[in-house]
């Protein structure tokens, strides 16, 4: 059975950060709640530590339920550091806050669900990991108690609700013609079944996996979410659940899908082309910033999903998913650190003068929204010529070729906004600290993941996944 | 060596702008000072040169080697040409702008990282190496325009670079399908044009070189991709003209003679004929929108809708192999290389001159002036010499390369040719048309109080001149670099 809690270590730690930082919250003055954020940042580097250690390891624990592979290192990784960049971000947002404490512990395991949707194997495990994932962030969503808040927080929790039954309902299906929940025996299982029923599940299951990673038709929260929540929250829920859910999503495309049932690639393909397309479209004429980036992380995700799409028949399909995850989560992350250390500018008229005001933050501004577009050298460009690449190989070019039109139109949208950062005008620029100082590291990173891409897709390409 | 030639100007950038004491004189003169460093080292490589026509200098480290990425780069005789007219022109626009510029600092940096860029897609040997350079030789002459333009500067730049970023995702699958066509898959150049991997598969050759060439043609640019180029050139600063129109547009011949050619040599002999249309197309319709311009800016981004077309139509005639002559067709392809040279001399001083016009009288009508020769002598007589060498007179590096474009396309393609022949006469109406309004007559209109060239100035035009009087008359220094490199070109074409 292997059952070595070892092999759960990072888990372990983020759950443990999580239940002594609650603990600790219950006894500290507000003034010196910032403790809790020192304990959930250190319980962020012990399992990223642990992380990085049981990197290598390619093995299934707990009855077949948990796949500790390279998708999950890459998971545990990404979440975790998108999680500390939060962290960051957020300082002066809920400094001295009257539930400082709870926005913390509710950060913990959020990332924790996150973590786990990226290594579940089985299907029950999947949908435990779907609510840990999303609770915590239902009351992120509200966590500032304005009319904005509550409204975003209501409209994530009614569609979380919705499409989670739906979810389980795919998991029922599932089971009942797959005779299994684990990965390991429903897969053999699922390629004799009924093309039909397998179709209903796997439709159903989706529902759930789309939601999380906000892929259409499951992105209606996401610019409700972005715009009415803090822009802390907002990086989080656009960024780090998308890592788990995508990686989920590939593993189930890659691992349980049976091949000859039904069409599965199709479905994808269109929800992939559906993604990148309405996101962009909507993003057009956003004049609100928080509204744009919501809608881009709609497109991103239509990328992302390509990978999926051909998961079982292109060898480069699997590092460019993650590698792409990955890029995308720091890109994006770096985009709302900007947005939140100029907490005043709201739309984009606000951003005008920017570079002449803040040339750093500019620059970082800059470097974020081309890397989102996916110009060499930044990291999502690299990830960007792996899904395509893969896509034309998998038999899927005209996918690609709408990608890449695409990403010429969302290029439109990003570029109004850096056209306002450096052009000439009074804008709101107060602001900065720690947000900022994230922004700039952020900016800097991109690049270096970006040259440094060989050395980072030799370690994906080095690791399978498994089931 | 080469990566010292690229990275120095991005180093001196990334120092520059990070050193906040520095003068704006004193940042100027350093940006001089950089790229005088740099075409130094270019002219060094070019003495050092052994004319064999294979690659030199040639370096290679291990980049991405999970996709078959490395970092790759050398030169050849069809490369060093446009290195070293890049290196020759960024200086001339940094001695041009000793004059004045307003946020030096920024803009300094900002065409030293464009140098950077410029320098490394023509020596890169690496599909992803020269797509990186590609896209950012975009988005640096994106805040060019958006940051020192004219006007209506932010449409333009906005144009600009959607049009021409289309260009490039047409080129990213096109490299994509190169990539994944050949065994083991690989970026690289060097390994694709000796593996040629689409040999004998016609559909999937013609719709790589489709995308491929759509790319480069956005890029070049030919009729009907060229709209983005005249608003692009009438916003643009002087010397971002200058660099758009010298260097940038050699980016997209380029492309064809490094990589649609020796790649894809069997879909390029298939599709020749489109090539050659296009091209001689481009020559008249480039010539007679010209025409009909009133801004003497415009006019000069529609003739370099013309004098590229001469390029397309030399490379497409060297695709046509059958019943054809080699040696004519050798003849094509350094008429082709020697033109993109040419034109990014005298087109780089006319767009200079264009500025240092704008700068006196603040608008770019023909009609608002008259006379200038008797105002301006050194400014008249300068862009007199920049307009006979542009409309290709003898004696000029224009008159070198069409020469051997047209020699060399006439037995490949003889009704074509003679149609583009047409061109050049067009090309010198509109020339002479636009001297004689602009300099001869009383004066008139801005032409009054209108200030002759300063130092600066007439020390930014005349060296890129003399170099066309030079290559016009002693064309054997570059014709003997270009000419090994293109008979390997035109064997591989032929193979």
């Amino acid at each position: 059975m292997n059952e070595q809690p070892l092999a759960l270590l990072p888990e372990l730690l983020l759950a443990a950060g999580a239940t002594l930082g609650l603990l600790l919250g219950l006894f500290l003055p507000r003034g010196r709640q910032w403790l809790v954020q020192v304990l959930a940042a250190g319980a962020c580097v012990a399992a990223l530590v642990a992380a990085i250690a049981a990197a290598g390891t390619t093995e299934v624990v707990y009855g077949g339920s948990y796949a500790i592979d390279v998708g999950l290192a890459t998971g545990r990784i990404v979440v975790l550091l998108a999680t500390l960049l939060v962290l960051g971000i957020s300082a002066a947002t809920v400094r001295a806050h009257a539930r400082e404490t709870e926005y913390y512990v509710l950060v913990l395991l959020a990332a924790l669900g996150t973590i786990v949707l990226a290594g579940a194997s089985d299907l029950m495990l999947l949908f435990a990991a779907y609510l840990l994932a999303s609770v915590p962030l239902y009351a992120l969503a509200g966590f500032a108690k304005d009319a904005s808040g509550t409204e975003a927080s209501l409209k994530y929790y009614l569609l979380g609700a919705y499409l989670g039954v739906l979810m389980l309902v795919g998991v029922t299906v599932l089971y009942g013609v797959g005779r299994a929940t684990a990965y390991g025996e429903l897969a053999p299982n699922l390629a004799a079944a009924p093309g039909g029923a397998v179709a209903v599940g796997v439709v159903a299951l989706l529902a759930g996996l789309l939601f999380k990673i906000g892929g259409v038709p499951g992105h209606f929260w996401v610019p409700d979410v972005t715009e009415g929540s803090s822009v802390p929250v907002a990086a989080f829920v656009t960024t780090v659940p998308k890592v788990g859910g995508l990686i989920a999503l590939y593993r189930l495309a890659a691992e349980v899908l049976p091949a000859a049932a039904f069409d599965w690639r199709a479905l994808l393909a269109v929800l992939a082309a559906a993604s990148m397309t309405l996101g962009n479209l909507a993003a057009f004429f956003q004049e609100s910033v928080r509204r744009l980036l919501a809608y881009s992380t709609i497109s991103q995700v239509g990328y992302v999903l390509l990978a999926a799409v051909v998961a079982d028949r292109a060898e480069l399909a699997t590092r460019s998913l993650l590698f792409y995850t990955g890029a995308y989560a720091l890109t994006n992350l770096g985009a709302f650190a900007v947005v939140a250390a100029l907490p005043q500018a709201r739309t984009l008229a606000d951003y005008a003068g920017l570079a002449r005001a803040r040339p750093l933050l500019a620059v970082a501004l800059v470097v974020c929204l081309l890397g989102l577009v996916g110009t060499p050298p930044t990291a999502v460009f690299f990830g960007k010529l792996g899904v395509f690449a893969a896509a034309v190989d998998g038999g899927y070019a005209w996918l690609a070729v709408l990608a890449v039109v695409n990403t010429v139109a969302s290029l439109f949208y990003y570029l109004r906004w850096i056209a306002r950062a450096v052009g000439e005008g009074p804008g709101r620029h107060e602001g900065g600290g720690w947000a900022a100082a994230t922004a700039y590291g952020i900016a800097g990173a991109t690049l270096l993941l970006g040259v440094g891409s060989g050395l980072a897709l030799d370690l994906l390409s080095s690791g399978t996944l498994i089931r | 060596m080469l990566t010292a030639i690229v990275f120095l100007p991005a180093v001196a950038a990334l120092v520059l702008a990070s050193l906040p004491q520095l003068s704006d004189p004193v940042l100027r003169r350093a940006w001089v000072a950089v790229c005088a460093v740099d075409l130094a080292l270019v002219a060094g490589i070019w003495i050092a040169d052994d004319g064999g026509g294979g690659l030199a200098w040639e370096e290679q480290v291990r980049w991405i080697p999970s996709v078959g990425a490395s970092y790759h780069l050398g030169v050849d005789g069809i490369s060093l040409p446009l290195v070293a007219l890049t290196a020759t022109l960024f200086l001339a626009c940094a001695v041009y702008s000793l004059r004045e510029t307003t946020r030096t600092r920024a803009y300094v940096s900002l065409f030293l990282g464009l140098q950077a860029v410029c320098l490394g897609l023509f020596v890169a040997l690496d599909l992803i190496l020269f797509f990186l350079f590609f896209d950012l030789s975009i988005v640096g002459m994106y805040f060019v325009i958006a940051g020192w333009g004219h006007e209506d500067r932010r449409r333009a730049a906005l144009t600009f670079f959607l049009y021409t970023f289309v260009g490039s995702l047409a080129l990213l699958l096109g490299f994509i399908g190169l990539y994944l066509a050949a065994d083991p898959h690989t970026f690289d150049i060097v390994e694709l044009t000796r593996q040629n991997p689409l040999a004998g598969r016609g559909l999937y050759g013609g719709l790589t070189l489709l995308a491929i060439g759509l790319g480069f043609a956005v890029k070049t640019p030919t009729v009907p991709f060229h709209t983005w180029l005249p608003p692009a050139h009438t916003e643009a600063p002087a010397a971002g003209s200058a660099i758009l129109a010298g260097v940038l547009l050699k980016m997209g011949t380029y492309g064809f003679v490094r990589i649609a050619m020796p790649i894809l040599p069997e879909a390029w002999r298939r599709y020749a004929l489109v090539l050659v249309v296009v091209g001689v197309v481009s020559v008249l319709y480039g010539a007679l929108v010209a025409l009909a311009q009133q801004s003497f800016k415009r006019l000069i981004a529609y003739t370099s809708v013309n004098h590229m077309g001469y390029v397309i139509l030399a490379v497409g005639a060297a695709g046509t192999v059958a019943g054809s002559d080699v040696d004519a067709r050798r003849l094509a392809v350094t008429g082709a290389v020697t033109q993109m040279v040419s034109h990014g001399l005298i087109t780089g001083a006319l767009f200079l001159l264009a500025g240092a016009l704008y700068e006196r009288g603040g608008t770019y009508d023909l009609d608002e002036y008259g006379g200038l020769a008797a105002r301006a002598p050194v400014f008249a007589g300068l862009t007199a010499v920049a307009a006979f060498a542009s409309l290709g007179l003898p004696g000029f590096s224009g008159f070198v390369a069409e020469f051997q474009i047209f020699t060399g396309s006439l037995g490949p393609r003889p009704i074509a040719t003679a149609l583009a022949v047409v061109g050049i006469l067009l090309t010198a109406a509109l020339f002479l048309w636009a001297l004689q309004r602009l300099l001869l007559g009383e004066p008139r209109g801005k032409a009054r109080g209108f200030g002759d060239l300063t130092g600066p100035e007439t020390a930014s035009v005349v060296p890129l001149l003399l170099l066309s009087v030079a290559i016009g008359i002693l064309p054997r220094f570059l014709l003997g670099t270009i000419e090994p490199a293109s008979r390997v070109l035109v064997d591989l074409v032929a193979r």
